[in-house]
C-alpha cells in the first residue's frame, strides 16, 4: 500500500467521519408534528376528546379541535387512542455507565452528567414505555453522593451532552440507611449507623457553611482598596455543598426507614435547605403529616418490598397515603424494566388506595417534574411546554396500555408499528457469547451498581 | 373451698375470655357452608356463567351454575356485580422459604451443595410468613415455591397459601428442580471470560450426566433388589422416583441454546416427566419445546429482554407465541426479590396486552398450571368436586384497579388483611398526626 493510498483513505475516512458527526451531533433536535383526534390526558387541565395537539419546533403550540394539518407536517392519527404527556422518571440510572463513586463517605464533586451513555438500549427501551425524561441519579453507595442529571429520552443522538435536559435544575443524591452504613462498616469509616449517617451529614453541611462563609468574606473585601488577603483554597466538595445550602441544588434523598426521613427532615430545617425530595422512602408514610408540613416530596415503587431489613414494613398502599396527606408524590423505577411501565406502578395506586386516574398520572407526570424543578416544561400537556407525548392504545392505566408513540421535543423517537427489533445503535461485532440477563429488574434496588468490587458486594448471592 | 375454687376458675375464664378478645387481633380463617351467589362466574373450563351461584361445603364446590338451590344455614354472600374466579396458580415463587432480602438468617432458599435434590422445600416453610397473606389477598392462592442456588438445588413444593403447618399447606406435588447448565453471560455482573463460561457450562453439564446415570444404575439395583440391596445414598433415593416418571424434573432453562440444549438432553436419558420453567427465550425455540411435548411455567413476562438486539416486548410477547406454536404454557411472576407475587395477574395481562388470547392467559394462571402440576382434580376451575380455592372480586382480574374481595382457600375464608393493608388502616390517618399533644 503506498503512502497516498494511506492518505487517500484517511481522508475518505475523515470526510466520513465529519458527515456522520454533523448529523448525530450539534444541537437539540426539535420537530413538529400534529397529533390528531386523540383523547387528550393533560394531566393539569382535565381530559379533551377528538383533541388535536400541535407541536412546533419541539413546543406545544396549541390543543383545540380540528386543527388543520401545516403542508409538510408529521400527522398522527390518534383516534381511538389516549395522549398523555411523556411520563417522567424521578429516580433512575439508565443511561449511565458509572453510577457509584463511594471512595468516601461524602462525594458531591462528582456528578452523573459526565457518565452519560447515549447508546444504551435502556433509553430506546424507556422510550418504548412512554417515558421521555428520567432523572439519571447517583448511586447510593455513600452519604452524601455525587450530583445527578436529568435526561431527556433523545435515542439517536450521539453527543452525550445531547442527552441532558438543558435547563433542568441542579439535582444532588444524598443515601441513608443500610447502603452507606455497610460501606462504612466494609471500609471501617463512619457511617456505620444511622447516628453515624447523621453526623456525616451535619458535619459535611457544617464544613461546607464555613468554606461558603470564608469566601463570601473574601469576595465581600477582594475589591476594597488595600485589601491584601488571599483567596480561600477552592473546594469542587464544599462548592457544590455550599451551591446546596445556598438553594441552588435539590436535595434527593435515598431513605428507607421513617425515622431517618425525620431525621433529614431536621437536618435540612437547620441549615435552611427547602427544596427537598425523598428517595424510595418505603415509609414515607408514616411520617406522612411531617412531610406534608416541610413542603418535602416522595419518590416511591409502587410495590416493592421484602428485598432487605429496612423495606420489611413497607406497603403498597405509601403513595395514596402520602397523596391523602398531601405530600407531593411520583411513582418511580429504579430499574431498567420498571421505567418501561411506569403507567402500570401508578395504576397500583387504584387498587391500593383508590386514587382517581388523574392522581395517579400525576405520579408519573406532573409531580416527578416538580420534584425535579422542571414542572414550567414537562408534565402536562399545556401550550407553551415541550412537545413531549406518550401515545398509548388503550388507557394508560389499564394493564391493556401499550405505548404507541413516544415523542420528544416534537420528534417521534418510538413508533410502536416502525420498530424493526435490533434498535442498537452500535452492535458489538466481536460479542460471542449471548449474554442473557437473568436480572429481571425485580430483584432489588439497582443503586448499589458498581460497588460490587468496593464493598465486596455479590449480586448473585444478594438474588435470593 | 370447692366452691370458692370454681369461682376463682369462672373469674380465670371469664379474664382469659376477655384477654384473648382484646388480643384478638388477627383474624381467623372461617370454615363453613357459604354460597356465592348472582356471580358471574369465570368457571375456566365451562365458559362464563352469569348471575350464577357458587355453594362450597366441606371445603368443596358443592354446586356452581345459574339455578342453584342455597342450603339451609349457609352465609350467603351476594357477589352481584362481582366476578368468581378459581385461585390463581403462580408456578415459580420462594414464599415461607424467604422472610427478607439480604439477611442469610431470613432466607431459606439455598442450602450448601450442588447437586442436593433431597433437599425438601416444603420442610422450610414457614407458615406464618409475611408474604402469605399479602400474596393470597390479590387472589394468588396456590404456588409453588422453590429452592434455588446450584445445578440441582432441591425439590419444589406446591403449597396452599392457608394453613398453619407445611402439612396443611401442602397441594399434592413435588418437582426436583434443576438449573439447566447455562451457556451465556448471566449479566453485566457476570465478568468471566468467554472460556470460563465455556468450561463452567461443559463441566455442569457432565455433572448432570453423571448424576443420571448414577440414578440410573441406582433405580436398577433398587428394582432388581426389590429396595433392599441399596445403601443409604439421599440425593439417589430423590431421584428415583425422577427416574421411573413419579416424579417431574423442573428444569429452569431461558436462553435459546441452553433450551436446545435441555430438550436435547431429556430426549437422550428419555426423562419421563419433565417442566421446563423460565424458559425466557421460548419464542425462539417455540416449536421444538412444543414437538417434544414438554410443559412450560415462564416467567415474569414483565422483563427486560435477555438480548440487546431483541425487540423490546420479547418477553411481554414470549408467552403468546410459545402458545401460539402449540406449547403448553403456565405462567408465574417470579418477583422473588421484591416478595411481588401477588402481581401475578399483571404478568398474564401483560402477556394479553403484547398478544396473547385472554382466555389462553386466565388458564395460564390457573388450570393449566394445575394440570402441569397434577392437581387439575382439585384446583385451577370452578367446578363440582373441586376444592373451593376460589375468589371473589370487583372486574377483569388482570385489570389493575381491580379489587378482591372475598378469598376461599380448600372451603376456608380468608381474613382479607395483611400487614400492608393493617399499615393503610393506621397509617392513612395517623393519630397523632402532626401534633401530639
Amino acid at each position: 500500500m503506498t503512502l497516498i493510498d494511506i492518505n487517500m483513505k484517511k481522508s475518505i475516512l475523515i470526510v466520513i467521519v465529519c458527515g456522520f458527526l454533523t448529523v448525530a451531533y450539534g444541537q437539540v433536535e426539535k420537530g413538529n408534528v400534529l397529533i390528531k383526534n386523540g383523547t387528550v390526558l393533560t394531566i393539569t387541565k382535565g381530559n379533551l376528546e377528538n383533541t388535536d395537539v400541535l407541536i412546533k419546533e419541539g413546543k406545544i403550540t396549541q390543543i383545540a379541535k380540528g386543527i388543520a394539518a401545516l403542508a409538510g407536517i408529521k400527522v398522527i392519527d390518534a383516534t381511538g387512542l389516549y395522549v398523555m404527556p411523556g411520563i417522567i422518571d424521578a429516580h433512575s440510572h439508565i443511561g449511565l455507565d458509572a453510577i457509584n463513586e463511594g471512595t468516601n463517605a461524602i462525594t458531591p464533586e462528582v456528578w452523573t452528567g459526565d457518565a452519560i451513555n447515549p447508546f444504551q438500549m435502556s433509553i430506546y427501551r424507556a422510550l418504548a414505555g412512554g417515558c421521555t425524561v428520567s432523572h439519571a441519579l447517583h448511586g447510593s453507595a455513600n452519604a452524601i453522593g455525587g450530583q445527578s442529571q436529568t435526561i431527556k429520552h433523545r435515542y439517536g443522538m450521539f453527543d452525550p451532552d445531547a442527552m441532558k435536559m438543558e435547563g433542568a435544575p441542579r439535582t444532588i443524591k444524598f443515601a441513608l440507611g443500610e447502603n452507606p452504613t455497610n460501606g462504612g462498616r466494609s471500609d471501617d469509616l463512619q457511617p456505620q449507623s444511622r447516628m453515624g449517617v447523621e453526623f456525616v451529614i451535619r458535619q459535611a453541611f457544617s464544613e461546607a457553611k464555613q468554606y461558603m462563609e470564608r469566601w463570601d468574606v473574601y469576595n465581600k473585601n477582594k475589591s476594597v482598596k488595600g485589601f491584601r488577603g488571599a483567596p480561600p483554597a477552592y473546594s469542587l466538595r464544599y462548592e457544590t455543598l455550599a451551591d446546596l445550602l445556598r438553594g441552588k441544588i435539590i436535595l434527593h434523598c435515598h431513605s428507607y426507614r421513617a425515622d431517618e426521613i425525620n431525621m433529614v427532615l431536621k437536618v435540612c430545617k437547620d441549615f435552611g435547605i427547602k427544596r427537598l425530595v425523598f428517595q424510595h422512602a418505603n415509609e414515607a408514610f408514616k411520617v406522612a403529616p411531617e412531610l406534608a408540613a416541610a413542603g418535602a416530596s416522595a419518590s416511591v415503587f409502587s410495590d416493592w418490598w421484602q428485598y432487605k431489613l429496612e423495606v420489611y414494613y413497607s406497603t403498597a398502599y405509601n403513595a395514596a397515603i402520602l397523596v391523602r396527606n398531601g405530600v407531593v408524590t411520583s411513582i418511580n423505577s429504579d430499574s431498567p424494566d420498571l421505567i418501561r411501565h411506569l403507567y402500570h406502578e401508578a395504576g397500583k395506586t387504584q387498587k391500593y388506595g383508590g386514587l382517581s386516574d388523574d392522581e395517579a398520572l400525576s405520579l408519573i407526570t406532573i409531580n416527578p417534574a416538580k420534584q425535579l424543578g422542571i414542572e414550567n416544561r414537562v408534565g402536562s400537556l399545556e401550550i407553551g411546554k415541550d412537545g413531549d407525548v406518550a401515545i398509548f392504545k388503550n388507557h394508560p392505566l389499564s394493564i391493556y396500555g401499550v405505548p404507541q408513540y413516544s415523542i420528544v421535543d416534537g420528534i417521534v423517537r418510538f413508533d410502536r408499528e416502525k420498530d424493526p427489533g435490533d434498535m442498537r445503535l452500535m452492535p458489538d461485532p466481536k460479542e460471542t457469547i449471548d449474554v442473557t440477563f437473568y436480572e429481571t429488574g425485580h430483584n432489588h434496588e439497582n443503586c448499589m451498581q458498581g460497588v460490587e468490587q468496593l464493598f465486596g458486594v455479590n449480586h448473585n448471592e444478594n438474588k435470593n | 373451698m370447692r366452691k370458692i375454687q370454681s369461682i376463682y376458675g369462672i373469674v380465670i375464664a371469664v379474664i382469659c375470655f376477655i384477654v384473648i378478645h382484646v388480643e384478638a387481633q388477627s383474624p381467623k380463617g372461617k370454615y363453613g357452608t357459604f354460597a356465592l351467589t348472582n356471580a358471574t362466574i369465570e368457571t375456566i373450563t365451562q365458559g362464563t356463567i352469569a348471575n350464577g351461584t357458587v355453594i362450597i361445603s366441606n371445603g368443596k364446590i358443592t354446586a356452581v351454575g345459574a339455578n342453584v338451590q342455597v342450603p339451609s344455614g349457609a352465609e350467603v354472600i351476594n357477589c352481584s356485580g362481582l366476578k368468581i374466579y378459581p385461585g390463581m396458580i403462580d408456578g415459580g415463587t420462594r414464599i415461607g422459604l424467604l422472610e427478607i432480602g439480604q439477611i442469610p438468617q431470613a432466607s431459606d432458599t439455598r442450602e450448601k451443595g450442588d447437586i442436593i435434590p433431597q433437599m425438601k422445600a416444603l420442610t422450610a416453610v414457614n407458615p406464618n410468613a409475611t408474604a402469605i397473606p399479602i400474596t393470597r389477598i390479590s387472589g394468588v392462592t396456590t404456588v409453588i415455591t422453590a429452592p434455588t442456588g446450584g445445578l440441582m438445588p432441591g425439590t419444589a413444593a406446591l403449597i396452599n397459601l392457608h394453613g398453619y403447618t407445611p402439612d396443611q399447606m401442602y397441594a399434592g406435588f413435588q418437582g426436583v428442580v434443576v438449573n439447566f447448565p447455562s451457556t451465556g453471560r448471566r449479566g453485566f455482573f457476570d465478568r468471566r471470560t468467554d472460556e470460563d463460561i465455556k468450561k463452567a457450562s461443559e463441566k455442569a453439564l457432565k455433572q448432570l450426566n453423571d448424576v443420571w446415570d448414577k440414578a440410573m444404575q441406582y433405580h436398577k439395583l433398587d428394582s432388581a433388589t426389590k429396595g433392599k440391596g441399596v445403601t443409604y445414598y439421599p440425593e439417589m433415593q430423590t431421584m428415583v422416583p425422577v427416574v421411573r416418571g413419579e416424579v417431574p424434573l423442573m428444569i429452569e432453562v431461558n436462553a435459546q441454546k441452553d433450551i436446545q440444549a435441555a430438550l436435547k438432553w431429556v430426549k437422550e436419558k428419555k426423562v419421563k416427566k419433565v417442566i421446563f420453567t423460565g424458559v425466557s427465550e421460548g419464542w425462539r425455540e417455540a416449536g421444538n419445546i412444543a414437538k417434544a411435548n414438554i410443559p412450560v411455567v415462564t416467567g415474569p413476562v414483565i422483563a427486560i429482554p435477555n438480548r440487546e438486539y431483541d425487540r423490546y416486548d420479547a418477553i411481554y410477547a414470549n408467552a403468546g407465541m410459545m402458545k401460539k406454536a402449540g406449547v403448553k404454557v403456565a405462567i408465574r411472576s417470579e418477583e422473588d426479590g421484591n416478595g411481588n407475587y401477588r402481581n401475578l395477574p399483571y404478568h398474564a395481562g401483560f402477556a394479553v396486552a403484547y398478544g396473547m388470547n385472554k382466555e389462553d392467559a386466565l388458564k395460564a394462571v390457573t388450570i393449566t398450571p394445575a394440570e402441569i402440576f397434577n392437581v387439575s382434580d382439585k384446583l385451577g376451575s370452578i367446578e363440582v368436586g373441586k376444592d373451593a380455592t376460589l375468589f371473589v372480586c370487583d372486574g377483569d382480574i388482570f385489570e389493575t384497579k381491580t379489587q378482591v374481595r372475598h378469598v376461599f382457600i380448600s372451603g376456608w375464608m380468608m381474613p382479607m388483611q395483611s400487614r400492608q393493608t393493617l399499615l393503610y388502616d393506621e397509617f392513612l390517618k395517623r393519630e397523632p398526626g402532626l401534633n401530639k399533644n
